[in-house]
């Protein structure tokens, strides 16, 4: 890292340490001034160039944004914002100001182009929908993947949450003619892959959170007449958590950087390879399960507070369950995956892993 | 915010290139029916030649100075060189404890006198190490160790019992941890040295103890009145408890750490076939996903070690759940595997493989230092302890 990557992160986790405590932060207000907080200090804009009036930082930057607003169980759309920003600077379209999201996101759903560039379809679950004021989104023309830029106040927006309550909108759109639409330098699937690699960032971040506030309530919380921490079985368990926490990091930030690797041969090759592939496949994957099995082990370290409305433990644990489903869940990536090496054959199966 | 760190280390294009050259060398000796894949994967094995051919490529002590035989290569260089080994499981048994362990510490402890005679043995290939580490009465606990090094005219009187030394029945030489002195009241660690043992001398006898397979890995070590030599000492007296620091990292989170058994995983894709159902098909996903991330892991302990920082408790973690992953394959794998046809291609080399990798498992959680010890060093880094 260098100091300019060094800044971005610092600046990223002292406005969330003032702002993005997912305890306190509870309305609307409390999210509009996290957001405005992250907007001002151009967090929000970094994979997007200067030239387009973005912070023009690096993919491996914004990467680390997303694991640091992880280690926030984030609840505004950081993330999604920055993944519409990547793909409307693809397209050279400028973005606009205000909290955005993308669509689509689940790996069913497909918007298509009529006449007169009109989109319809409808995408499932997309997240922070109703809080965006812009939405990207990406589909086909005749096998020909587009970007568009949606205002949505144009969009039918059916309200549903995922399990941390958080919006998971579904959105349809009827003949909506976009604000601005362009060939996409990439198909689906890399935005696929793209979303995947970030949720899986976000994901190992809020999984590092969890160590160190198991390993901080195990140290504080006394039973037994010493802190539990001195028992042998919860060092244990907390061992295990930290197993959980390090693969989960060690997988995403494989992947981040696969990605920030092969989005340079971008705009010359439209889709990832098989070894981005891999490694994104298998962070969703490995962070997926480490967050089932990591959160079952924090929440057994804290007993019956870390079960309650008053206590942090369940703002991390409810969104790791749920993020797991955002840009295909482990059974969908570990289908494809296995399929894929199947197809290979056998004698195939080290050299790729071992070309990583 | 917690300590652990994983940086996405990758491999150079020159440790890949070389890689290119040990696949052609290894392919070679297949060939030549100098050892058989198959069979190495369910016998380790020693062979004197291979090992010979493997120190005159220059892959044995490859990180060492080249004044002691070594060439200078990166960590990440010999990281490839010992992964190819594992995965086509080559017979490295000769000197593999030699170059991991053994080496590295007498190029860090051993007088200038040891170091210039028996490094430049190691990477020819023709010197064997053990290490004689656990006792009947101390295994994972070290400090407990009881062997007794006496004080007498020119070095010390060795005497005691060490087991389940791996290869001893094969080692020129033995990297031993004797008692000097008594432990303290403060300093229960107190007390113990590291010596470099010759497993020719006088007093030494070394009898087969058989595994649960019949097989003879490893040994019991007994010393009566054994004479070691004054420069023979490695290190500090008393303070062989400041010395396992930086190799105990590599030792913990080498390729072996999870490798050791894959011939089941690259074995149970042949038999599941090109098409494979629903369940096969997510079933070796996920097999694949938990494999690649242990792999980026190791690489990235190995990395920070290169770059001289000190990944200990990456390094345990490592180990631990690698280690754990292992012991799960040969079960997963069978789950998998179950409704394939019992005549099917394949099937009876898959069968094989699976009954030994079964029976071999529940001994790598326990070598090498047991996931309880490895979780009781990751619960120290966390600040539990």
């Amino acid at each position: 890292m260098n100091d300019n990557s060094h800044m971005i992160a610092d600046t990223t986790r002292r406005i969330f340490r003032e702002l993005g405590n997912p305890q306190s932060l509870k309305t609307d207000t409390d999210r509009r001034r996290l957001w405005g907080a992250l907007e001002t200090a151009g967090l929000t804009r970094t994979w997007i160039p200067e030239t387009l009036n973005g912070s023009g930082a690096t993919l491996a930057d914004g990467f680390e944004v997303v694991r640091i607003a992880g280690e926030f169980a984030v609840s505004v759309p950081l993330a999604e914002s920055l993944l519409g920003g990547w793909l409307l600077q693809q397209a050279g379209i400028p973005t606009p100001l205000g909290p955005g999201t993308v669509a689509p996101v689940d790996v069913r759903d497909r918007i298509t182009a009529g006449g007169n560039d009109a989109l319809s379809g409808t995408a499932r679950s997309v997240p922070f929908a109703r809080d965006a004021t812009w939405i990207v989104v990406m589909g086909a023309r005749d096998e020909r993947a587009f970007v568009g830029l949606i205002d949505r106040s144009l969009c039918r927006i059916q309200e549903h949450a995922n399990l941390a309550g958080d919006a998971r909108d579904a959105v349809a759109l009827l003949d909506v003619v976009p604000s601005a639409m362009a060939p996409a330098a990439i198909n689906l699937e890399a935005l696929l892959l793209i979303g995947a690699a970030v949720r899986s960032m976000q994901m190992a971040g809020a999984l590092q959170a969890i160590l160190d506030v198991s390993v901080a309530y195990a140290n504080q919380r006394v039973a037994f007449e010493k802190p539990i921490g001195k028992f042998q079985a919860i060092q244990h368990s907390l061992a295990k958590l930290a197993g959980e926490a390090a693969a989960a990091l060690a997988a995403a930030g494989s992947a981040a950087d696969a990605i920030a690797s092969a989005a340079d041969a971008i705009p010359s090759a439209a889709q990832f390879d098989a070894g981005t592939f891999l490694e994104v496949a298998s962070a969703k994957i490995r962070v997926g399960e480490a967050a089932a099995t990591g959160a079952a082990i924090a929440h057994q370290v804290h007993g019956a507070i870390g079960f309650s409305q008053e206590h942090v433990l369940h703002r991390y644990t409810q969104r790791l369950w749920a993020w797991r489903d955002d840009f295909g869940g482990e059974s969908y990536w570990a289908l494809r995956l296995g399929r894929m090496v199947a197809v290979n054959g056998a004698d195939a199966l080290w050299p790729m892993l071992a070309a990583r | 915010m917690t300590v652990i760190q994983f940086d996405p280390i990758r491999l150079s294009p020159e440790a890949q290139a070389l890689r290119t050259e040990v696949r052609a060398f290894l392919r070679q000796e297949i060939d030549a029916g100098i050892f058989d894949p198959l069979q190495g994967a369910m016998q380790a094995k020693s062979n004197p030649e291979f090992s010979r051919k493997v120190g005159a490529r220059g892959w044995i002590g490859m990180t060492w100075p080249k004044r002691y035989g070594g060439r200078e290569r990166s960590f990440l260089e010999r990281y490839v060189v010992t992964e190819e080994f594992r995965v086509a499981n080559a017979p490295v048994g000769l000197h593999f404890t030699a170059d991991r362990q053994s080496g590295p510490m007498l190029l860090k402890y051993a007088s200038e006198r040891i170091k210039a005679d028996i490094l430049p043995r190691i990477t020819r290939g023709e010197c064997c190490f053990c290490i004689g580490m656990s006792e009947p009465n101390s295994g994972s606990d070290l400090f407990a160790a009881n062997t007794r090094a006496q004080r007498c005219d020119g070095g010390w009187k060795v005497s005691g019992t060490k087991l389940w030394t791996t290869g001893a029945h094969h080692a020129d030489y033995m990297i031993g941890l004797f008692r000097t002195s008594a432990s303290t009241r403060e300093n229960r660690r107190h007390g113990l040295t590291q010596f470099l043992v010759d497993m020719a001398a006088p007093g030494i006898a070394v009898n087969p103890i058989l595994n649960t397979l019949g097989q003879h890995e490893f040994n019991e070590v007994v010393f009566d009145d054994m004479f070691v030599p004054d420069d023979h000492a490695l290190g500090e007296i008393d303070m062989a408890w400041k010395q396992a620091t930086s190799e105990l990292a590599y030792e913990r989170s080498g390729p072996e750490r999870f490798l050791e058994t894959s011939y089941l995983l690259f074995e149970l894709v042949r038999v599941l076939g090109s098409s494979p159902d629903v369940r096969g098909a997510e079933g070796i996903g996920r097999l694949v996903a938990q494999v690649h991330t242990l792999r980026r892991m190791s690489v990235s302990v190995n990395g920070m070690l290169e770059a001289g920082k000190d990944p200990m408790l990456e390094g345990s973690i490592v180990k631990d759940i690698g280690t754990v992953w292992q012991q799960q394959l040969p079960h997963k794998a069978r789950d998998l595997a179950a409704f394939i046809d019992g005549d099917a291609r394949d099937r009876e080399r898959f069968d094989e493989l699976l009954a030994y990798a079964t029976a071999i498992v529940p001994k790598l959680t326990i070598q090498g230092g047991t996931s309880e010890v490895l979780r009781g060093i990751i619960a120290r880094g966390l600040g539990l302890r």
